[in-house]
């Protein structure tokens, strides 16, 4: 299914290749007229693809097709050996991690979950963990520094679990602890916003030293929907609610929320993942490079200091 | 009763504005308690202990001992995304700040508390219902700060609705903010006492809140992540009676006492006693 937007562009496509496998078929000449599309079928993508809105930009983050945490482990790690459970209440399949090889070297990963088809999300209640999952999350914080290995959190969430079980497990408590736990990690810790970064669900896994952010990735406080139903009394006003939010990686990187973004192909992420994943692999190396190099206090120090700075307001 | 009705019906004429009511009700048992009475048992009914909400410079009052307290939040907040919903974000940061009568949600500073050098930290639901933005954020971390670079105890009172909506993604890093402060306290062995009052969700609870040596919260409190209008919606069954109310987190083990209002002082006055440095010892 393609988004609103890509609509068009779809079309074009299909006409092109129509009349590719018209000519082919018949031996009539149209190679003019299929240049003709193919100049206007670029044109249209560059106009398109270079004046997405946030609203746009929210539903590539949430597109089928889009590399999710598995994928990119799959992608871009060997050795992949999930853990599961938070030893204490249950097994969320919400949240995922374990132990996997990053370009040779032993790394610790966690992230956010989201299924490739409806029946996988309903079993990953769709990436909404409860506390388990945190909890989960933070045993693997601990083996992480047990072991002296970097961790990787991916975050792709549209936010923690609202329900009864979860509030009654302490949903709150333990997304508080989650950030607490990350920010005491003494070895090196990354968290790359992937999909959707919805409020403290992604956050708890959201501590790292460094941020980054893939190019069509949202991370804010509140969905586009759910501002625009308190905001605006209408989630149908979930495109205003983005433009206002300035939730895209862009704004990010200018808010000095996220400290890189991470290109993706033209349209996003679902319509080439093998060359979103080649530069997220780049980004990974390199930043996983520079904090290699700090001690654990300076790591603690770094990642103190990289949060104390974040907002602004006017001294009184 | 009749006395009320009057003034009611003045100020709906819209004459005699600057007569105080003198009467509140009771929204639990629908008493009508003399104001004065009110705010001397600490906004507590009289009639059946149901918990009103207090302003937040009558928390100073009850929590600090007296003349002990100095200000220090002074931070005054500005619009960093350029937020429009319905009216702009500074036109609304103008009205609340009228209704409020402070820059933002928050006010706190220096005090003793049962003679224990403390910071305490206090939000203000009447300030866009005690919504935290980055200068909650900021005072909060600051105040932590200071008390770790004075050896002083924190006490934080929590009321609010959740993180600033119009500051988006910066609120939300006020959360991590709060969070890694906190630490700096932890090496200095200073206690801190989080209060948890009517109502405290979102990112305030998912924070700071949450990670108290000691949490106390008030009878009735609405304490929780999720709000109970997002969980019906998403869950549409009815909640259970209780359900996110103080006695159901102490219930399922979240808080460490569910304390009367009446007797909070005293109780946070004697944890701090036991734990703050200069106290361990007798
Ligand atoms: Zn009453």
């Amino acid at each position: 299914m393609p988004l609103e937007f890509e609509k068009p562009i779809e079309e074009l496509e299909s006409k092109i290749a129509e009349l590719e496998g018209f000519a082919a078929s018949s031996g009539v000449d149209l190679s003019d007229e299929i240049r003709g599309l193919r100049e206007r079928l670029a044109r249209l993508k560059s106009e398109t693809f270079a004046n997405l809105s946030r609203w746009e930009r929210v539903q590539i983050a949430r597109a089928p097709g889009r590399p999710t945490t598995l994928d990119v482990i799959a992608q871009l790690m060997t050795d992949f050996v999930e853990l599961s459970g938070d030893r204490t209440f249950g097994e969320d399949a919400a949240v995922v991690g374990g132990l996997a090889r990053f370009e040779g070297s032993t790394v610790v990963v966690v992230g956010h979950q989201k299924g490739r088809d409806t029946k996988e999300n309903i079993r990953r209640n769709f990436a909404m963990p409860h506390p388990e999952g945190y909890r989960k999350a933070m045993r693997l914080m601990d083996m992480a520094d047990r072991f002296g290995r970097p961790f990787i959190a991916f975050i792709d969430t549209p936010g923690a679990y609202p329900g009864i079980s979860a509030e009654e497990r302490g949903q709150a408590w333990v997304i508080a602890q989650s950030i607490q736990r990350m920010a005491r990690l003494r070895v090196p810790a990354v968290a790359v916003v992937l999909g959707e970064g919805g409020s403290g669900g992604a956050l708890a896994i959201g501590v790292g030293n460094r941020v980054l952010i893939m190019e069509n990735a949202w991370y804010s406080v509140i969905s586009p929907e759910s501002c625009a139903a308190i905001l605006w009394r209408d989630a149908r006003e979930a495109a205003k609610a983005a433009e206002a939010l300035k939730l895209t990686a862009p704004d990010l990187l200018a808010l000095g929320v996220v400290d890189r973004v991470i290109p993706e192909p033209d349209g996003g992420a679902h319509r080439n993942p093998q060359a979103a994943l080649a530069n997220l692999k780049q980004a990974l190396s390199e930043t996983l490079a520079e904090l290699g190099a700090l001690s654990p206090e300076a790591l603690l120090e770094d990642r103190y200091r990289r949060f104390r700075g974040l907002g602004q307001f006017l001294e009184g | 009763m009749a006395l009320e009705r009057l003034f009611r019906r003045r100020r709906a004429q819209g004459e005699a504005r600057d007569i105080p009511e003198l009467w509140a009700k009771c929204p639990k048992c629908d008493a009508q308690i003399y104001k004065k009475d009110l705010e001397h048992n600490l906004y507590v009914c009289p009639k059946c202990s149901h918990h009103l909400r207090m302003p937040a410079s009558k928390r100073i009052e009850m929590l600090a001992d007296p003349g002990s307290f100095e200000e220090t939040t002074r931070l005054r907040p500005t619009d960093p995304l350029g937020f429009v919903d319905t009216e702009p974000y500074p036109k609304r940061l103008e009205r609340y700040q009228r209704e409020a009568g402070r820059p933002d949600a928050i006010v706190g500073g220096r005090c003793t508390i049962g003679g224990v050098p403390s910071i305490l930290l206090v939000m203000d639901y009447a300030f866009a219902g005690g919504s935290m933005g980055s200068v909650v954020g900021e005072e909060i971390t600051r105040g932590i700060e200071q008390a770790a670079q004075e050896e002083r105890a924190v006490v934080i009172v929590a009321v609010s609705g959740g993180a600033r909506m119009q500051e988006a993604a910066l609120s939300l890093m006020q959360m991590a903010k709060t969070t890694l402060a906190l630490d700096r306290l932890w090496a200095r062995r200073l206690p801190y006492v989080s209060i948890l009052t009517d109502p405290t969700t979102g990112g305030v609870t998912a924070s700071f809140a949450a990670l108290a040596d000691v949490i106390f919260a008030e009878p009735g409190a609405l304490i929780g992540f999720a709000g109970p209008r997002v969980i019906k919606q998403t869950i549409r069954q009815e909640l259970p009676e209780g359900f996110q109310r103080a006695e159901f987190l102490l219930k399922h083990g979240m808080v460490d006492q569910v304390v009367d209002r009446r007797r909070l002082k005293a109780q946070v006055a004697q944890v701090l006693g036991l734990l703050h440095p200069a106290r361990v010892r007798l």
